[in-house]
């Protein structure tokens, strides 16, 4: 509990450290964070669905991959439309960094406890990224298309969280 | 698929629709940017709903009283014949803070 909680503040104090809020994100760099933040939860529930036990949680993690990459494919064909391309930035670095550690954590469990601490995992980490969209992507974002593409995205995000609460206390 | 066979699906489908009463209505809700509009919607038993989804991921129009649990996949269109009267709030499995009511009166008499 302690350590899903540490990862959470962490992941928080990253995507609004100060650097980040000296320099105003670019939409290059905001479609990069929004894209690594999509695919880090499609590799969680990959990871889930060859380790999960619970049928809820497995589902759960289908329904992520499944809504994950729909959404990571419209930002796919904004940016191309935009002629934008996607640049690599500290946050993004910092968030696959932090993913690979919690997808190792998380591979050294089984059963039950796997079940537990993935779900656990996927309402702190939608919270995180939920927050993240709601305080710096969005307020950040210059054109408006892709503004209206992090704002879906963030009540497609606000749903999994909700979701993931609901699978989370059936577990208990 | 031949043009013949599709003039007689034409042919069933239109038949159907004729065997559907007078006074059943079809209601259309739409779910866009995880919206469900109208919120609310007021419907009769045996009418049908048409619940539309804009969006690029899949909803659910799942009632809370396990009445219905219908699927619509992203850029589609589903419909659902209202069978039991009440007040019914139904919600989106994968998205649940998406929510909606219909209330459903009794079927009108012919």
């Amino acid at each position: 509990m302690f350590a899903q909680l540490g990862a959470a503040i962490a992941a928080v104090v990253l995507l609004s450290s100060p650097a980040l809020a000296e320099s105003k994100l670019t939409d290059p760099q905001i479609a990069h964070i929004a894209y690594t933040a999509g695919n880090i939860d499609i590799a969680a529930a990959k990871q889930a669905l060859t380790k999960a036990s619970n049928k809820d949680v497995k589902a759960f993690a289908e329904d992520m991959v499944r809504d994950h990459e729909a959404v990571n494919k419209q930002a796919l064909d904004l940016v191309k439309k935009l002629n934008v391309t996607p640049e690599d930035n500290d946050t993004s670095k910092a968030l696959s960094k932090q993913a690979a550690d919690k997808l190792a954590e998380l591979g050294k469990l089984k059963g039950a406890a796997f079940d537990k601490a993935y779900i656990a995992n996927e309402v702190a980490y939608h919270k995180t990224v939920d927050s993240a969209l709601e305080t710096k992507l969005i307020p950040s974002a210059s054109n408006a298309e892709l503004k209206g593409l992090l704002q879906t995205g963030l009540k497609i995000f606000q749903g999994h969280e909700q979701h993931a609460e609901h699978v989370a206390a059936e577990l208990k | 698929m031949q043009p013949g066979r599709l003039r007689l699906i034409a042919g069933v489908l239109s038949l159907a629709a004729m065997a559907v009463p007078a006074h059943a209505a079809t209601i259309t809700i739409v779910m866009e940017n995880l919206v469900v509009s109208p919120a609310e919607a007021t419907a009769k038993a045996g009418d049908t709903i048409e619940w539309v989804n804009k969006d690029v991921v899949a909803h659910t129009a799942t009632a809370k009283n396990g009445d219905f649990d219908v699927m619509i996949p992203p850029k589609k269109t589903v419909t659902y014949v209202l069978k039991k009267a009440g007040t019914v709030d139904y919600y989106c499995r994968f998205h649940p803070n998406m929510k909606a009511m219909l209330k459903i009166d009794s079927e009108a008499s012919p």
